[in-house]
């Protein structure tokens, strides 16, 4: 498999150092996150005052605002961008939304506390005076304008002090050292370490790490399964997951390994547009978060499988057989035709090659030959022949 | 039909048997009266089910008493009371302020099936065949044994005749079982002259869809001259009152155009004619046939026959053959159409006074068409429709048809103006239409045929047959309505829209003061003024462009149509949104209220 031989990687000091330095780097970026919520709200009430129109200017996140580049291989947001205006009756109320986060955020960093999501939408949420509207219907609402809010001024979501929801496990032949506390990865029992969803230096630090290299699976099931197996024992890996399409946290987390510690990052992923597209976003980056993938992506992370040939390949019943369905089908489609997959022979063939077999497959299908099959012969028999997608 | 059966059995019965004389056979068969055909085939009539049989002779009693009103010249004044007297039977009592029917004519008209001044001339009328008002004393007789009962003054002076009469259905004639003159029954008639017909029947009282209710409601709409008071058997008055002051015009009688004619009515009318020469004998008969059209048909005919006709041809002379000819020549001329001032329209104004009155919405509009022709027969279409208000806005629209003023309830589907309001296109007036089906709103549709003769599907009369011209005359009044409705939604929703968007301003700007105030200190109070004073300017630029864009004006337009009413809607609206105190009043423009006083001054006047 990998070229890199195992040489024992010893974290550097300043990372160490940076546990205490961390209070300190992050009270300066809170100052300057605070100054940024402060210019947005002054140009509104300049504006206002003056008589103009207040507008907020925000880059779009859509397809059309984001572009491969080819160079990085990652995806990038584009330079348009798009007015938010007050005096628009389809944007008065996100005008307004934006602002109550706003106000929100300024006040979580001035009390040095962070919450949730959800705990965001709570803090925004109270009724219009004087009408029976809320401010917020639900958290998906608050959680869109917190996205709109971190390209607009530039800031990230740890910056504003707010979290994601925990998703994700990891194990293995590392020790990281979260928020000062040392954790030993190869010894978290079943359950696995809980990834957190900020994963920044400031937090997170890590401290000696053996392995070769990091197995991502798609889910929880089959991360069991190669746990109980002590696969990453065996193989000198780390083995993490995602819970499907893989949150903040755990991208931030792979990338920063791999960056830093210089090992390589592996796929295994259900061989359905739904795990391909996840594979996209672990190596290139994702189209709503087009911003964060300098942070995040990881271009150089390789797709094991399952690969549509293994249903011949590793001599399946039918009985794994999903049928695709029509949305799976125009998805497959879509996602051939993303430039980051256009230029990639092997991908074409590889999503040709499913869309005639008119089937998909979960990984948990190698099931069917042995418990073990997945663990102990399938994995092992790819990362040997050296044999993945890219 | 029993006849040939009947005849078929004895012939079964010759062969096997070996010889049966003739006049055996002859014993067999026997004449069948029009009564006692009927008496088997009531659903041809409508006396189908105890429910629908209640409804058809309150209908053909109405229909019967309305006609008679505006004939004599009076306005209608209609009482109908259905007394309950056990689980299926009731008493059904209809008096009018007619002119009363004299004695002699008594038998005739309630004893006779087919007897009836409406068969035989080409006037626009609600009855047409002489059927109804009989058939109803027939089913009565049949069905609870009890005779009917009669009471009629024609003449102030004179006190009203009581007559109870029974039908004998094999000889087609009433028999008459108990008569006097009763000047006790005056009471009845307060303005001199009228009927009342009581009528014993089995039936089945039930309200809703195709009920008694429904056919009187519709019959005020259509009849907006008529005072009908309603009685129902849980003894509750509902009054229809009168919208209109004035009878309608009186529909002139005319002569039958030549191509309306079917080649057997034609050989009738030349055995029956009293003309001598042929020429005479179109000229007399028929509209719109003068000396020179005459003799043009005959010549034409002369072509196609192998005997000489000529305009001085003996009537008497012509046989089969020559009228079959005569027939041919007339399909192939060309005939002017038929007049049309027979024609009397409910007309657009009274249309919308009658669904003013018994339809809570808050648009009307009504178009009517000019007359045409279908067949030979003259007739004109009107259209009202009625939306909003309190219409049931998740349900298909209503239809509610007409022919000649008198409801027509069953039997939608089948009908020809059902079909032409699911082939108009409501999709482009802003309602949604589900495929091949009826739109689907708060919208109630209103189709009155006028017509010397109505083209119904069956005796019953419950739906217009689809003639093309029907049809296409149909879709034209309902596209004329549909455009005035288009209008007025769009404008509607131009006004919420501008409404709304004040409010939205309004409503945030608060919220985004306080906000500032938090983040940057602004001061709250003088930023939201500021921003006030913005959101108001830019609803006005919003309104003014407007106005450039000529909506508001095509919206005036709409207003000074004579043939649209508009009501206050802004309760309705309000209640939909459940934002009350949102909208700033002055976003509906005082042209509306104005609209309001017009339509109450229409109701007066028209």
């Amino acid at each position: 498999m990998a070229k890199k031989k195992t040489t024992r990687k010893t974290v550097r000091k300043t990372k160490k150092k940076s546990t205490v330095r961390g209070g300190v780097v992050s009270k300066q970026r809170d100052k300057e996150t605070i100054g940024k919520i402060e210019s947005l709200a002054s140009s509104v009430a300049k504006s206002g005052l003056a008589q103009r129109e207040p507008k907020i200017e925000i880059p779009i996140r859509s397809v059309n605002n984001m572009k491969y580049n080819p160079k990085k291989r990652i995806l990038e947001m584009g330079s348009s961008t798009q007015q938010r205006e007050l005096f628009n009756a389809g944007q008065a109320r996100k005008f307004m939304q934006m602002l109550l986060v706003s106000k929100g955020c300024k006040e979580l960093i001035q009390a040095e506390k962070t919450l949730s999501l959800r705990g965001m939408y709570y803090m925004a949420l109270h009724t219009i005076e004087g009408t029976s509207e809320k401010t917020f219907n639900e958290q998906s609402e608050s959680d869109t304008i917190l996205e709109d809010l971190e390209v607009s001024i530039d800031g990230l979501r740890e910056e504003l002090h707010v979290f994601a929801k925990k998703r994700g496990t990891m194990v293995g032949n590392i020790t990281v050292i979260d928020n000062g506390d040392e954790i030993d990865c190869r010894r978290m029992g079943t359950g696995g370490y809980a990834i957190p969803s900020i994963c920044e230096p400031s937090v997170i630090q890590f401290k000696n790490c053996d392995a070769d290299f990091i197995l991502h699976v798609e889910k929880d099931t089959v991360w069991s399964r190669f746990n109980e197996d002590r696969f990453w024992e065996t193989h000198n890996c780390i083995l993490t997951e995602g819970s499907g399409q893989p949150p903040r946290g755990v991208r931030r987390l792979l990338h920063r390994m791999h960056k830093e510690l210089g090992i390589p990052v592996y796929c295994l992923l259900d061989c359905d547009p739904w795990g391909h597209y996840i594979y996209s976003v672990i190596k290139q980056g994702s189209i709503n978060l087009a911003f964060e993938s300098q942070r995040m992506a990881i271009p150089d992370a390789k797709f094991i499988g399952i690969r549509a040939e293994d249903y011949d390949r590793c001599k399946l019943t039918s009985d794994v057989k999903i049928a695709l369905n029509d949305r799976d089908i125009t998805r497959a489609k879509q996602i051939m035709d993303y430039p980051w997959f256009a230029e990639k022979r092997p991908w074409k063939k590889e999503i040709k090659t499913m869309l005639g077999n008119g089937f998909k497959m979960e990984v948990e299908s190698l099931i069917t030959k042995d418990i073990s099959y997945v663990s102990e012969v399938y994995v092992p028999q790819r990362l040997k022949d050296g044999d993945f997608l890219d | 039909m029993a006849t040939t059966t009947r005849k078929k059995k004895t012939a079964k019965k010759a062969t096997s048997s070996g010889k049966v004389s003739a006049e055996t056979l002859a014993k067999g068969q026997r004449e069948i009266s029009v009564s006692e055909f009927f008496a088997k085939n009531r659903h041809l009539l409508g006396f189908d089910n105890p429910r629908k049989a209640l409804l058809t002779a309150v209908k053909e009693a109405v229909d019967n008493a309305l006609d008679a009103c505006e004939e004599a010249g009076i306005l209608p004044e209609i009482h109908i009371r259905l007394l309950q007297k056990d689980e299926s039977r009731f008493k059904l009592t209809i008096r009018d302020n007619g002119p009363g029917i004299i004695r002699a004519q008594i038998e005739s008209i309630f004893g006779k099936l087919l007897y009836g001044s409406k068969f035989h001339r080409m006037k626009m009328s609600r009855g047409q065949q002489g059927i109804g008002i009989s058939a109803a004393g027939m089913y009565g007789l049949m069905t609870t044994g009890k005779p009917v009962h009669i009471i009629s003054k024609t003449s102030r002076r004179k006190p009203p005749h009581d007559v109870v009469l029974k039908i004998d259905t094999s000889k087609n004639r009433a028999e008459v079982v108990k008569e006097k003159e009763d000047p006790k029954s005056d009471s009845l008639f307060p303005g001199g002259t009228g009927t009342q017909v009581v009528i014993e029947l089995e039936g089945r009282y039930q309200k809703g869809r195709q009920s008694i209710d429904e056919y009187l409601e519709q019959t005020a709409i259509a009849n907006p001259h008529a005072q009908i008071t309603w009685v129902t058997p849980t003894n509750e008055t509902i009054e229809f009152p009168r919208a209109v002051d004035e009878l309608p015009d009186e529909a002139k009688e005319i002569k039958p155009h030549p191509k309306g004619i079917e080649l057997g009515t034609l050989i009738q009318m030349l055995e029956r004619t009293e003309s001598k020469s042929l020429s005479a004998f179109l000229q007399d008969e028929f509209s719109r046939v003068g000396q020179r059209k005459a003799s043009d048909l005959a010549k034409m005919a002369d072509k196609l026959s192998t005997k000489t006709i000529t305009p001085r041809s003996r009537v008497s002379q012509l046989g089969h053959a020559e009228a079959e000819c005569l027939y041919k020549a007339i399909q192939e001329a060309s005939i002017m159409a038929p007049p049309t001032d027979c024609l009397v329209p409910i007309g657009s104004r009274a249309l919308l006074a009658g669904l003013l009155k018994e339809v809570q919405a808050e648009f009307f509009a009504a178009a009517t068409r000019p007359p045409t022709v279908y067949r030979g027969n003259p007739f004109q279409m009107e259209v009202a429709i009625a939306f909003g208000g309190n219409l049931s806005s998740e349900e298909s629209s209503r239809i509610l048809r007409f022919a000649n003023r008198v409801p027509l309830l069953y039997q939608q589907s089948a009908c020809s103006s059902f079909k032409a309001v699911v082939e108009t296109s409501w999709k482009n007036y802003g309602l949604t239409q589900p495929r091949n089906s009826l739109p689907v709103g708060p919208l109630v549709v209103l189709v009155h045929m006028a017509s010397v003769w109505v083209p119904f599907t069956s005796e019953s009369k419950e739906a217009i047959a689809d003639y093309d011209e029907i049809r296409k005359e149909m879709k034209l009044a309902l596209q004329e309505c549909g455009r005035k409705l288009g209008t007025y939604l769009r404008r509607r929703k131009q006004m919420k829209k501008q409404s709304e968007r004040r409010g939205i301003f309004e409503r945030y700007i608060g919220e985004i003061s306080s906000s500032c105030h938090a983040i940057v200190g602004t001061d709250p109070k003088k930023l939201y003024d500021a921003l006030l004073k913005q959101a108001a300017r830019k609803t006005k630029e919003a309104d003014q462009k407007l106005d450039l864009d000529g909506k508001i004006v095509s919206a005036q337009k709409l207003e000074q149509d004579d043939d649209v009413i508009i009501l206050e809607e802004r309760q309705v609206a309000v209640h939909e949104d459940g934002e009350e105190g949102l909208f700033d009043n002055d976003a509906v423009p005082s042209a509306r209220k104005k609209t309001r006083k017009k339509s109450k001054k229409k109701k007066k006047s028209s």
